[in-house]
């Protein structure tokens, strides 16, 4: 049923004359000197001139991408002077967010005393977690162990994670498990109970757990379900974004400013304990790469903390995801889980040749994509002097321009034998067969996209920040993964400091005697740091939606 | 500020907006409006190029949420489509509406309290018995599940066959929208699953294991050693890792 092009099918032609041969092959993996090299000349992350250091607040000086800065650096909505004297709604906890981190956090936090509000900006589950396909690592094998998951997350993250927050993810890893299982999670498993588990990129021990390839849809689904159940305990607010944090006039939090995204009002809710947990960026299209993420992914959190005075960490490092759809157009930037490489599939060129290792960490991998689909020199944007090395030219070019290798997923049937794709991976059959790809017998064309922040608001292993009563969970934080997350940490990062802020908030909303008059001082004293260094971007933030209307 | 501009910028050149011929677009009704669209675009992006700042029925525009399911039909065609705005091309003539919420019958349950049975799922859902078998839930299903197959599996309690074949749902509701005998069924499988999942589901004894370990400490030497390495020494320690073969 070939929807590619003749041209496209004439490369698939190479593809499976050499199928029979690689099947046999195992190309080198990269030494540590190698990634260092390539992720230098090819990462997106190194291309110097597309970031810019903030210039205000308590993380002046950071680096992070231009388009990121400019958010960061924004307008607030709201004024100073804005009333927050009859709060519209008052409770322990204040969850922000509404994806696997978020539920999570409310169903510890109520599990433990509190009443919770949860405010969410579309609606609940519209999230990163929801589209996370791959699975959730835990060392939980017998040739496993959990300091051996530590030593793939630290090395992956090159040495720069925060010791203990890698030591809480891999610790609580098995536990999370257990805790998801007991929700009604449907883990793949062997029939005598043994879980399936495969490798990730990176990883040195076969931990991936996974729920066919909807893992994060099984997670979040279930996760949904088990708050909704907790109604009396738990209230639900959804199109209600919040767009400022609010502080009390001793410094410790709130509650914070929601809106409603229909009708634009502004309420105040108070909350003697906050968590944050907002998700990432990938709608900001940074260095105009397409991206996995979902609809409401602006870096909401990382604004909101930021002008209340939490530092950042990490923002210069985001991650690219290896394999996006490159083809058909309708779909570029749509995640294909590295599940597929996991499996056996391997990345190979226009002429069927492997040139990287299947499962390099994710930075190397998608570096290794880039050059090889770039071409032989790079001329200087600006007439300056050519900084970066030339790539190879060996991508296959889509009618639209677009370039991508290979991934090569009929091989994972020659390995596993008939029928492994269409039970190990029925949303990637799905996606492609809606444009007449039958990934069974024909490779899918992949490149780069963008994935995930590595980076965010830095937090201690109990999630709790600079700011008392503010904890932060998920991907808004930043220092779990260092500069570069593996698969399958992040449905994993969402539940166990998902569950860690939610038990958190509730202690301190239960020793908080009571919260000092609430304020926006901080904004003002934000709009005056603001006019005194000469910043304005000219965008209000946290910005919320992204913006694709034709500019007629 | 030309940072604004050069922003909100990249923001819309990424996601769509193909430079097009006006020979290239073709009519599509958004709720009965006509609007002029490149044919090569997802019901979702041409709602974008048309000018629509979407809140309602968008997700995570990847085929995995369920925000966008939409109904449509094409002009002079009687029969009745759906799909997900978001995976589903444009065809001239299309007459579409997003359905992006739908009131639909949910029971409240504590997991931990029920037993994994024919009577827990009647009981909690006593609609489940009005299935009618007509099957149009299966014709709506934008994942191509066979909905009618995995009802008729609850009609006769059988969990495990439920949860099993309504695995891949995404909970968009236009199984429910369709459904003559007032069923939502997404709902009702996931309760199906949970119950599975958490009681039917064999248990990993690996995991217990795992987790008593943990409890009694057996890692916490090697952790805090690791905590306390430096990069060289944690370097070494990686490169050194043995890996499991495929």
């Amino acid at each position: 049923m070939s929807g590619y092009p003749p041209e496209m099918q004439e490369s698939i032609r190479k593809v499976e004359v050499t199928r029979a041969r690689r099947i046999k092959e195992t190309f080198p993996a990269m030494s540590m000197e190698e990634r260092e090299t390539i992720l230098e000349a090819f990462h997106p992350d190194y291309k110097e001139e597309t970031f810019q250091t903030i210039r205000v607040g308590v993380s002046k000086g950071q680096r992070m991408p231009i388009e990121l800065a400019g958010i960061v650096e924004g307008r607030p909505h709201i004024s100073p002077g804005f009333s927050l004297s009859a709060p519209a709604a008052s409770t322990d906890v204040l969850v922000i967010g509404g994806g696997g981190a978020g539920a999570s956090a409310a169903l510890l936090a109520q599990e433990n005393g509190a009443q919770v509000i949860l405010v969410t900006k579309l609606r609940f589950g519209d999230a990163n977690t929801m589209m996370a396909q791959g699975g959730i690592q835990a060392a939980d094998r017998p040739e496993d162990n959990p300091a051996i998951h530590y030593l793939d997350v630290i090395g992956g993250g090159h040495f720069t994670n925060v010791p203990e927050l890698v030591e809480a993810l891999v610790m609580d890893a098995p536990f999370a498990i257990k805790w998801l299982e007991d929700l009604g999670v449907m883990f793949d498993k062997e029939p005598d109970g043994m879980m399936v588990e495969a490798h990730g990129g990176g990883t040195s021990r076969k931990r991936m757990h996974s729920a066919r390839d909807y893992s994060g849809a099984e997670i979040m689904r279930t996760l949904r379900d088990e708050v909704r159940n907790r109604e009396e305990d738990i209230s639900v607010i959804e199109f209600a974004p919040a767009v400022e944090l609010v502080l009390d006039d001793k410094g410790q939090i709130a509650g914070a400013v929601v809106m409603n995204l229909e009708t634009g009002a502004h309420r105040y809710i108070k909350a003697k304990a906050v968590v944050l947990a907002t998700g990432g960026c990938g709608r900001l299209h940074f260095q105009g790469f397409p991206t996995t993420n979902h609809h409401g992914a602006t870096a909401d959190g990382v604004v909101l903390a930021y002008r209340a005075g939490a530092p950042l960490g990490y923002l210069e490092s985001m991650q690219y995801h290896p394999t996006g759809a490159a083809f058909p157009e309708q779909i570029v930037g749509l995640l294909v889980t590295e599940k597929v490489r996991g499996l056996g599939a391997q990345p190979v060129n226009k002429n069927g040749e492997q040139f990287v290792y299947p499962l390099e960490p994710r930075d190397v991998e998608a570096a290794a994509l880039i050059r090889e689909c770039a071409p032989p020199i790079i001329p200087p944007a600006s007439g300056g002097e050519c900084q970066r090395m030339g790539g190879r030219g060996n991508g296959v070019i889509t009618p639209t321009g677009q370039p991508g290798v290979w991934l090569d997923s009929p091989m994972i049937e020659r390995i596993h034998g008939p029928g492994t794709i269409q039970k190990a991976l029925p949303a990637m059959v799905r996606q492609f067969g809606r444009f007449e790809i039958d990934i069974t017998e024909e490779p899918m064309l992949v490149y780069p996209t963008l994935h995930y922040q590595n980076g965010g608001v830095q937090l201690q292993a109990d999630c709790s920040t600079d700011i008392p009563g503010l904890l932060i969970a998920g991907e808004v934080s930043g220092g779990v993964h260092g500069h570069n997350r593996l698969m399958g940490n992040s449905l994993l990062e969402i539940t166990v400091f998902g569950r860690r802020a939610g038990r958190s908030a509730a202690a301190y909303a239960q020793q908080c005697q009571r919260i000092g008059k609430p304020t926006l001082a901080h904004v003002e004293a934000w709009n005056r740091e603001c006019q005194q260094m000469g910043v304005d971007t000219g965008v209000v933030s946290p910005i919320l939606l992204p913006d694709y209307t034709r500019r007629v | 500020m030309a940072t604004d501009k050069r922003i909100l910028g990249g923001l819309m050149e990424t996601e769509n907006q193909p430079e097009v011929a006006d020979a290239d677009l073709i009519p599509v009704y958004v709720m009965g409006k006509r609007y002029m669209v490149p044919s090569s675009l997802t019901i979702m992006k041409a709602m974008e190029w048309a000018g629509y700042t979407l809140i309602r029925g968008v997700g995570c525009r990847g085929g995995f949420c369920g925000a966008c399911g939409t109904a449509y039909r094409i002009l002079g065609d009687p029969k009745l489509y759906f799909g997900l705005a978001c995976q589903t091309v444009v065809q001239p003539g299309m007459y579409l509406a997003q359905i992006p919420f739908f009131p639909a019958q949910r029971a409240s349950y504590d997991i931990t309290q029920l037993e994994p049975t024919a009577t827990t799922l009647f009981s909690t859902y006593p609609e489940v018995l009005r299935c009618l078998g007509c099957g149009a839930c299966t014709k709506a299903c934008p994942q191509d599940i066979d909905v009618r197959m995995y009802m008729a599996a609850g009609m006769k309690g059988d969990i495990a066959t439920m949860a099993d074949l309504s695995f891949d749902c995404i909970m968009c509701g236009l199984c429910a929208v369709r459904c003559p005998a007032e069923e939502a069924q997404y709902n009702i499988a996931i309760l199906a699953r949970r119950l599975y999942g958490r009681y039917l589901a064999p248990r990993s004894e690996h995991l217990r294991e795992r987790l008593e370990e943990i409890e009694a400490g057996k890692f916490d030497a090697e952790i805090e050693k690791l905590k306390r390495f430096d990069k060289e020494e944690l370097m070494a320690q990686y490169k050194a890792r043995d890996i499991e073969p495929k």
